[in-house]
């Protein structure tokens, strides 16, 4: 066999690659993965999702609705014990002592107090299930009946809950209860059969000021970037390390 | 006695932790439901079955899709930004069926004043009302139509010009009160502000007839004592009357 001298010498297929290779690349990045990834509306993945809610407490304007909305959507008991969003309404006195009510959850609206010369101010906040990253009620469930979905949404195996109400001890929010007929853990589940439905959650839908603010954290162009953008959020007990997906902007160290 | 050279005592062992580690597994699959540790320590299908529920609120898109006429004259208006469904409840059923559930039409006043009803704690600027000043025992809807409610304001006839003392009042503890509770206007004013001067309150009994004790008026208004109270100064020298602190 004879040496045959290649066609392509080795500085002209440099030179050529030199001057393709960007092009190639250019079409490559075309090509965005996620699309290709994509499926059809039906066929909803979780682990391409991620939830959060934002809270503007200075939007609250305590009139209830999402308490009452949750309630319907979910068939939460109506009793005044048990929700999976209620409200508080803060007032600040002037002793800087914060005095904390929620009559029904705001449902039926807060009644004006007597003796307020002492309030320096007041105002409300929206509480719910705050779907924390590090939640401390899935990591004390014996039985795992209690997770964070992949999209980022803590939710109940209710069909495999035993009920021993750990949970509702551990949750630092006082976001959890137990159904008095299913006897069985229930909390907010920012609507989970809304939300894979391209819905938004019934207290965000209801919102009158859009003090609620919900979407997916990966688009640049979802309400809730949008709402990280303008706002300084905190989120509430940040000391527990519990990284919750429910922030709020205007809560000051009052809010607890 | 060996068995190919296994120690005797070995065999019962062996033959116990057989049976342990059958009973382990066939609890295991007996006990731990399908689908558990597939994406966790929990049960994957769980994730499915939570969004298998029903939805009670249909959305303000499906709302539009019948009601545009409504749709278009909301947009207009102050209640723009409000899903339908904040007032007229869950409407999924609706939309299923239109004809058969209706959804409900609130009506009284105590369902507007949830929003609008005057709370401290509500944001500066929300437009509110003291249910028990603003005409007492009448249907909000007899002068608001709730999908173009009109914003409250002072008549423009003095705002026109006044537009701060309006704004002002608009926010104090006098917001419920006309201009011309106080201040007598000539009809000529209007044309000749200069030369024919509406007149404003001259007395301490003016204020009185509100404020005094033992007067006349709503039970929230605060009282003094007319004798007592600021002495020989006008009322106006402490408190300014378009924009009055309240207590202390």
């Amino acid at each position: 066999m004879t040496y045959e001298a290649p066609k392509m010498k080795r500085r002209e297929f440099l030179e050529t690659v030199g001057k393709k290779l960007p092009r190639w690349a250019l079409l490559f990045m075309a090509i965005d993965p996620k699309k290709l990834l994509a499926s059809p509306e039906d066929d909803y993945k979780p682990e391409e999702h991620e939830y959060a809610m934002g809270i503007d407490i200075h939007k609250c304007i305590g009139c209830g609705r999402c308490a009452n909305a949750c309630k319907n959507e979910n068939h939460v008991p109506r009793e005044p014990m048990f929700f999976r969003t209620w409200i508080e309404r803060y007032q600040i006195t002037e002793d800087r002592e914060a005095i904390v009510d929620s009559p029904n959850g705001g449902i039926d609206g807060f009644p004006e107090t007597k003796g307020e010369e002492s309030v320096l101010r007041s105002f409300f906040v929206p509480k719910l299930c705050n779907h924390c990253k590090n939640a401390p009620c899935v990591q004390v469930c014996p039985v795992g009946a209690t997770f964070i979905s992949p999209d980022g949404v803590v939710l109940i195996d209710q069909t495999y809950c035993v009920g021993c109400r750990y949970c509702i001890q551990a949750c630092p929010y006082g976001a959890r209860y137990l159904h008095p007929e299913k006897k069985v853990a229930d909390k907010c589940t920012f609507c989970y059969h809304r939300i894979r439905k391209g819905l938004l959650p019934a207290c965000v839908e209801v919102c009158p000021t859009q003090a609620r603010v919900f979407g997916e954290t990966g688009s640049q162009s979802s309400p809730i970037r949008r709402f990280e953008r303008f706002h300084d959020l905190t989120v509430l007990k940040p000391s527990l390390n519990t990284k919750p997906r429910v922030m709020y902007a205007g809560a000051d160290g009052e809010v607890r | 006695m060996r068995y190919r050279g296994v120690p005797q005592q070995i065999l019962p062992i062996v033959l116990i932790f057989a049976v342990i580690i059958a009973v382990f597994v066939t609890g295991r699959i007996l006990f731990v439901p399908e689908s558990f540790g597939e994406l966790g320590h929990y049960r994957a299908r769980s994730i499915d079955e939570n969004a298998a529920h029903d939805i009670s609120y249909a959305g303000y898109q499906v709302c539009y899709d019948c009601h545009d006429d409504v749709a278009d004259e909301k947009a207009q208006s102050n209640h723009r930004s409000l899903s339908c469904e904040v007032c007229h409840g869950p409407a999924a059923d609706h939309a299923e069926a239109p004809d058969e559930v209706l959804p409900e039409i609130p009506r009284s006043r105590d369902f507007c004043t949830l929003c609008h009803g005057y709370n401290a704690a509500r944001p500066t600027g929300f437009p509110q009302i003291i249910p028990d000043q603003h005409n007492p025992g009448k249907p909000c809807l007899r002068c608001h139509e709730p999908h173009t409610p009109e914003p409250p304001h002072t008549p423009e006839k003095c705002s026109a010009c006044h537009r701060e003392i309006a704004n002002v009042k608009a926010v104090s503890h006098h917001a419920s009160l006309e201009c011309t509770r106080c201040h007598e206007v000539p009809p000529e004013h209007l044309s000749a502000p200069r030369s024919a001067r509406p007149k404003k309150p001259s007395t301490r009994e003016f204020c009185g007839e509100c404020h005094a004790r033992g007067a006349d008026s709503p039970r929230e208004i605060p009282r003094i004592d007319l004798a007592e109270h600021g002495q020989r100064y006008m009322c106006w020298e402490c408190h300014y009357p378009h924009s009055p602190e309240a207590g202390k």
